[in-house]
């Protein structure tokens, strides 16, 4: 009988414990879902926003793009985080999603160290991911073949880089990691590896090409010489209000932009002097 | 007289206490119950909608080598191919468990009929250690250590089915080793008396007599094994390449349903056709679980020891 009186007693708190928490929490919060290339951002933008603002939070979550898109379209988030734009994906409805674009992401495509090769044409890297070539010689390197390492379909990274790579063409069948951390580490190990990353992952473990002479740095970036990257999307259903409005707002701000993006390898979108839009037009600023 | 006749009349404390406890005990049940049948029911629905509501051809899926679900082939219907994965997780399971099994028997013989002392004091808490460590441990260790070696012996890049042997028989020794040890274990004492009384050695003992009695045992372990080999995800992903083509050879990337899975789903929209396919996946791993299940129960079944 006496454990039962525990038990009881135990769950009983429990119960009351719950709901107390709901009687003093009166903070808001809003939840953020998506992209994992965005996820550091928006958390890091997040925990300041709450310190600035007491008793407001931003649950921040990864995912991946699809899953930010189809959440926040389904109603189940407030934000939903998206490398590409809504209306490259399937199955969502564009129109009635609000986008904000936050940050800019460059991709460069990345080699293991040993591969002795610092620049390709975009023609060439095009016939390396559709399998046409096939050996690093073809392009001015040493007598090895070449092992391709691709992100996941469907991924931010890879659509982006396939986008304005490969100009439509199916990219060959390959080896696929679901990270990027985990495709820097495969092709800073793998002799004759290459694959892509956005800048922000190169580091001195693998070696970065040049495209057509054109390095792959912010200020190519920012005038469209480097053309392969993508915008960091937040979208709403319908237009933001209250926290959500407010927090969009804090990232948009010339704080964030200023600070934070240009801190966690992010180009600010406000520092950007081209503008691109979904059908991938180049509109001059 | 009263008081008597209400104490044959009402229920005792320990009767309630003990109605109240199957009660309990009942609600968990049916709890589980529930559980695992909404599971079912979810992923069942989910992945069905692929072929009712998708139009995809059940045997196209089953039997198609062309895996790339975003995109239509060249008869206009979506590249939903699953046969790569199915390969892949086939063959990572039978070389892991084939690999395995010698290795496990063997441990546990030794630490049954060989030496039970330091088979209780120092193999016993290894085994246990190894089953605790996470898979993405072992995944990472493969990816550092495995891989390269591979590279190194065998050519390629080193990622596909063979390195994910390596890895997923890691992984499964501490299982199945464990579980023969309980098979062999569970041979009553007087199998072993009467071969000793009639002149075997230790080693015709241990061989004709004791694995022979222990083989339904030792079969329910290998098939646990591959149970875990087959539902094992992270580990895998990390040395097999994730390519969804036909595996050529042991040595070139490959893929499993639980690799293309994990990677995939994350970047799928609900509803789609490229998220359903994925469920479709997910049930065709739940199938295949219980089938492990229920060859279990049926092993089982047919080794009880009879005294």
């Amino acid at each position: 009988m006496k454990k039962i009186l525990k038990f009881s007693i135990f769950f009983l708190s429990v119960f009351f414990l719950s709901s107390c928490s709901e009687l003093v929490d009166h903070g808001e919060s809003i939840t953020v879902v998506g992209s994992s290339a965005m996820q550091p951002l928006a958390e890091a933008a997040g925990e300041e926003f709450s310190s600035r603002n007491l008793g407001k939070f931003i649950n921040v979550q990864g995912g991946g793009s699809g899953t930010g898109l189809s959440q926040v379209q389904a109603g189940a988030v407030d934000i939903g985080n998206s490398d590409v734009f809504a209306e490259e994906k399937d199955g969502i409805d564009a129109d009635k999603l609000v986008g904000f674009k936050v940050a800019v992401v460059g991709i460069t495509p990345i080699v293991n160290k040993e591969v002795e090769v610092d620049d390709v044409s975009m023609d060439q890297l095009r016939r390396i991911f559709t399998g046409e070539i096939t050996n690093w010689k073809e392009v001015g390197g040493k007598d090895q073949s070449i092992v391709l390492i691709n992100r996941a379909s469907g991924s931010g990274t890879r659509s982006t880089f396939e986008r304005w790579v490969l100009d439509g063409e199916p990219a060959k069948r390959a080896q696929e990691q679901d990270s990027t951390g985990m495709v820097r580490q495969i092709v800073s190990t793998t002799p004759g590896a290459i694959s892509y990353v956005a800048f922000s992952y190169v580091n001195e473990d693998v070696h970065p090409l040049t495209i057509d002479g054109v390095a792959p740095t912010d200020e190519n970036v920012i005038i469209n010489r480097w053309t392969i990257w993508s915008y960091e999307h937040m979208y709403t259903k319908g237009e933001p209000t209250g926290l959500t409005k407010d927090y969009i707002n804090f990232v948009l701000s010339d704080d964030v932009q200023k600070g934070m993006v240009g801190q966690l390898g992010y180009i600010p979108v406000t520092s950007m002097k081209v503008e691109r839009n979904a059908a991938g037009e180049i509109i001059k600023k | 007289m009263e008081d008597i006749q209400r104490r044959l009349l009402q229920k005792s404390k320990k009767a309630r206490l003990e109605q109240i406890g199957k009660t309990v005990s009942f609600i968990c049940i049916l709890f589980i119950v529930v559980v695992v049948a909404a599971i079912f029911y979810f992923v069942m629905s989910k992945g069905l909608a692929t072929f009712v509501k998708d139009g995809v051809n059940f045997f196209d899926f089953l039997f198609g080598t062309e895996w790339s679900p975003g995109t239509v082939g060249a008869d206009g219907k979506p590249l939903t191919g699953a046969l790569p994965m199915i390969v892949g997780s086939f063959l990572v399971t039978l070389l892991s468990a084939i690999v395995a099994t010698p290795f496990a028997i063997g441990a546990a013989v030794f630490m049954t009929e060989i030496s039970p002392k330091i088979g209780k004091k120092i193999l016993q808490p290894v085994i246990e250690l190894l089953v605790g460590i996470p898979s993405v441990v072992y995944g990472f260790v493969g990816l550092t250590v495995v891989v390269p070696v591979v590279r190194r012996t065998f050519g390629g890049s080193g990622f596909g089915i063979l390195a994910g042997t390596f890895v997923l028989f890691v992984m499964i020794l501490p299982t199945v080793t464990s579980m023969t040890v309980d098979a062999l274990t569970a041979v009553p004492r007087h199998y072993r008396e009467a071969s000793l009384a009639l002149g075997a050695t230790r080693w015709q003992t241990t061989y004709k007599v004791v694995l022979r009695a222990a083989i339904p045992g030792i079969l329910t372990a290998v098939v646990f094994g591959m149970a875990r080999a087959f539902g094992e995800a992270l580990a895998i992903q990390m040395v097999i390449g994730n390519a969804a083509i036909m595996p050529a050879s042991l040595i070139t990337p490959a893929s499993t349903l639980t690799s293309i899975l994990t990677m995939g789903i994350g970047n799928t929209i609900m509803g789609t056709l490229e998220n359903n396919v994925l469920w479709s996946l997910a049930m065709l791993l739940l199938l295949m679980s219980l089938f492990f299940n229920i060859l279990i129960r049926i092993i089982g079944k047919k080794g009880e020891f009879k005294s």
